[in-house]
């Protein structure tokens, strides 16, 4: 970033926004507003001075403006992005062309339809199943950092999609299961405290599960949180293989 | 109309929403609930939250050290049943969310860790890194997909609060994605919406925290209390308000002003040790350090930034290691939107709107004085903040009485009947009438961003830091202008489905009312208490006059009228609020004081 005088210096950039309204029969189109910008702008910022002073109709989901709530995933120059974290000065000299999420169905302009994310979502037991229950009042389980360390990084999932909108085989196959939710179903699976991994495995050797992936790992590329699904995915594909080796083994099941 | 019939309606989805949506099932596994969320849970405000979670845990720490943090913090405005209740069950709803999964940092011996936070006597701040809200929040959406009698309704906006015979009956949701209205029929109402920092300009809040619930029981005849406490965090982003958590000065943080030099020893929160001193310097209380930047500014010693002045949080010291295990995301925000390396350099911040001590005024069962109604976390006005929330402690909040809250709402609606549908159906249909008029408005000349953008200036002018009652009267009468001046606002959107810009005008009207509540009561309190700091002759705190809950209740188009009403106090009399060395001396001053009483 900037020194100051960039931060306060206003230049202009064109950008270009995908509109489209279902209710209107109309098909989608590009279109275009050149505006103000300094160099600490976001294309949410962007966005949000079109809303403000140009187009009141430009829809978009947005909220936290901190790159943690997950709400304004959308294509940046055909790259999965959350605008609030990406700049209007990294497109210079323009056109910044915004797109709704891909491999989604869109609902308005940048907005997408999410049901299938979440109703893979409740499939994964994405919650704590623990090995040796016992009474709030007897404590916490304990955990060293180190058992923390296998599954933390998986946790850091913000469910911004990106992940899905960067996934070639997603977009040829809406079975699969995805990058990001393979990453949330292991954060359970590698957590120490926890005891639904068979369970959980089940869906991961099943055809939506990870061997659906082609392992292009453009997934992890575009993640902004480093929760590197691809590598959640690759280690589930290892796993799942040792399971369906294992099936040989005298003495198991 | 599309009409459902739920035992209970929790509006809102964050931690606290969805924290008492867990225990309603838990409580009474045939309740049904309805959780409606004008977003999907994880994105609720929640996550933003960074540094951490109160509860005792050292064998140093107790609950009354917990409970006099709270109270003497804030500014003995706290209602001590509350406090205490509040104290005795943070640590356990702790240990609920690591059973459920939440992933604490921990020591070497694999037991939760915990760090300080500012005015906190020992260590009690439970913490994921320096993410917090986002692990607890995600925590409790993803244990809620447990119980099958939680029906979601994400991204459904609700417009009304709907109450027959003096009892809360239901609710009216708009679905966003197709603007079709929901008569939701209840017999328990909880309302876990959150705060309203967005009706200043520089703030730390999502776009989503307008004030919805607050206003919606207010419309309704809850008096709204306490809602001149406006919490003023000191280390933000200039310019977005964007949050460096306290954690950063738990952890060892630095605050320069321009000359490098420590100033807050210059306000009373001195020595300036080189270790971090609890409930010194810069682990004072979050209101005392945003009053000393306004004195810093004003003297000239701050450093100019294309967005106004600001102070250095110098983290430099941590090392590099630290930094990136203890506070990450911190580390994140600062390189991305700042281009700063704090392992290499200052971050330049400034204080920023965080929180809204008051709300709608619940007793300990979180129970509203509207029957049927429960509110809970920022929203509520639980009387645990007083006029200056302690840090770490609304997070804990959200779990100690979004339980309650679960559970008591439960209760209520298996002692209670139904309302009568065909009344209920008939508000309904004014409420949808009342809803839809903006986007059927065919005539104005206003556009919504103007007139929140002015609202916004208006607040931070008249209701900053440091008041004034000129500036607080200005602004009062700004409001009034611009409460009109929405009436006149004209939509470009006409669309049912996904109109953002409609929804943003009945967002505004949320926020005008509460703005003009906060701003009223303001300008009535004739002193200075916590996060209320007035210049005009009303410098000192006054027991005698103003130990009291502020109660704006609603009057429509007309000004709110501001009554009072009492501060329950149990053990604590109120004494003198100081940090640093004085704190200290002050303390054992009082030591004293009580072991000759108990002598005598």
């Amino acid at each position: 970033m900037p020194d100051g005088t960039a931060a306060t210096r206003t230049r202009t950039i064109e950008m270009q926004v995908m509109r489209y309204n279902p209710a209107t029969g109309n098909a989608p189109y590009m279109q275009s507003w050149t505006i103000p910008f300094t160099d600490d702008m976001s294309v949410l910022q962007g966005l949000q001075y079109i809303k403000d002073n140009l187009d009141g109709s430009l829809t978009y989901r947005w909220s936290c403006r901190m790159a943690i709530c997950g709400s304004c995933g959308m294509m940046i120059g055909g790259v999965p992005h959350l605008a609030c974290e990406t700049f209007l000065r990294n497109f210079l000299p323009g056109p910044v062309r915004v797109e709704p999420l891909e491999h989604f169905p869109i609902e308005r302009d940048l907005v997408v339809d999410a049901t299938d994310f979440f109703t893979k979502f409740e499939r994964i037991t994405p919650w704590l199943v623990p090995k040796d229950p016992k009474p709030v009042s007897e404590g916490e389980y304990l955990q060293t950092p180190a058992q923390l360390e296998e599954y933390e990084q998986f946790s850091h999932c913000i469910n911004c999609m990106l992940c899905y909108a960067a996934c070639p085989q997603y977009g040829l196959n809406k079975d699969f299961l995805g990058p990001g939710l393979t990453a949330l179903l292991h954060r359970y699976n590698a957590d120490s405290r926890d005891n639904a991994k068979a369970e959980r495995m089940e869906l991961v050797h099943s055809e939506e599960g990870v061997w659906s992936c082609t392992a292009v790992g453009y997934c992890s590329e575009v993640c902004p949180k480093q929760v590197d699904p691809a590598n959640a995915v690759n280690r589930n594909k290892t796993q799942s293989a040792i399971d369906w080796f294992a099936r040989f083994l005298p003495g198991r099941k | 109309m599309e009409t459902f019939n739920f035992d209970i309606a929790i509006v809102g989805g964050g931690g606290a929403g969805l924290r008492a949506a867990i225990a309603a099932t838990e409580c009474d596994p045939a309740a049904t609930i309805a959780l409606v969320s004008k977003v999907y849970p994880m994105r609720s405000h929640t996550v933003a939250a960074e540094g951490g979670s109160a509860g005792v845990v050292r064998s140093d720490d107790s609950l009354e050290h917990h409970f006099h943090d709270t109270v003497a913090g804030g500014d003995w405005l706290c209602d001590q049943d509350a406090v205490d209740y509040f104290v005795a069950h943070c640590t356990e709803e702790m240990t609920q969310l690591e059973h459920w999964g939440c992933p604490w940092s921990r020591k070497a011996d694999g037991h939760v860790n915990v760090r300080a936070f500012g005015g906190m006597k020992i260590e009690r701040t439970w913490f994921a890194a320096d993410r917090t809200g986002f692990h607890m929040l995600h925590t409790l959406f993803q244990t809620s997909m447990k119980y099958p009698a939680i029906k979601r309704f994400d991204e459904h906006f609700v417009c009304d609060l709907l109450v027959q015979e003096g009892r809360a009956a239901g609710i009216l949701a708009i679905e966003i994605a197709t603007g079709e209205f929901k008569l939701i029929r209840a017999k328990s109402v909880i309302i876990a919406t959150g705060g309203a920092g967005r009706v200043f300009r520089q703030n730390t809040n999502g776009g989503i925290v307008t004030g919805d619930g607050m206003a919606l029981a207010y419309r309704q005849g809850v008096a709204l209390r306490d809602m001149e406490f406006v919490q003023y965090h000191p280390t933000c982003m200039p310019g977005t308000g964007l949050l460096f958590t306290e954690a950063c000065r738990g952890e060892g943080g630095l605050l320069l002003n321009k000359d490098g030099y420590r100033y807050l020893q210059d306000y009373g929160l001195g020595p300036p040790d080189p270790w971090p001193r609890k409930k010194a310097m810069e682990l004072g209380p979050r209101d005392r350090l945003s009053q000393a930047f306004w004195h810093e500014e004003r003297k000239g010693r701050t450093i100019e930034t294309p967005h106004g002045s600001a102070v250095h949080l110098d983290l430099r010291h941590l090392g590099e290691a630290k930094l990136r295990e203890r506070l990450p995301q911190i580390c994140e925000l600062a390189e991305e939107f700042l281009g700063v390396d704090p392992a290499k350099a200052p971050i330049p911040v400034r204080p920023a709107v965080h929180y809204t001590m008051g709300g709608i005024p619940t007793d300990v069962l979180t129970a509203a004085p509207l029957p049927g109604l429960f509110a809970v976390g920022e929203c509520a006005s639980s009387g645990i903040h007083g006029a200056n929330r302690l840090g770490s402690n609304s997070l804990a909040e959200l779990c100690v009485f979004g339980k309650v809250a679960g559970e008591q709402a439960a209760k209520h609606a298996r002692e209670t009947p139904g309302a009568d549908p065909a009344m209920l159906k008939l508000q309904a249909d004014a409420a949808r009438a009342r809803a839809r008029e903006p986007l059927e408005r065919t005539k104005g000349e206003e556009r919504v961003a103007t007139v929140r953008d002015e609202m916004a200036r208006s607040m931070e002018s008249g209701c900053g830091i440091y008041r004034l009652g000129d500036e607080m009267r200005e602004t009062c009468e700004t409001l009034a202008r611009l409460r009109e001046r929405h009436g006149r606002i004209l939509l470009g959107d006409r669309a049912e489905g996904w109109n953002t810009e409609w929804l943003s005008v009945l967002e505004l009207g949320f926020q005008l009312d509460v703005a003009r509540a906060m701003a009223h009561s303001a300008l009535e309190r004739r002193e200075s208490r916590g996060a209320h700091q007035r210049l005009d002759g009303f410098t000192e705190r006054d027991d005698a006059a103003f130990l009291k809950h502020s109660l704006a209740i609603y009057r429509g188009d007309e000004a709110p009228s501001i009554g009072y009403g009492d501060v329950v106090i149990t053990h604590s009399r109120p004494g003198t609020r100081a940090y640093g060395a004085a704190g200290e001396a002050a303390d054992a001053a009082e030591r004293e004081h009580a072991i000759e009483e108990s002598d005598a």
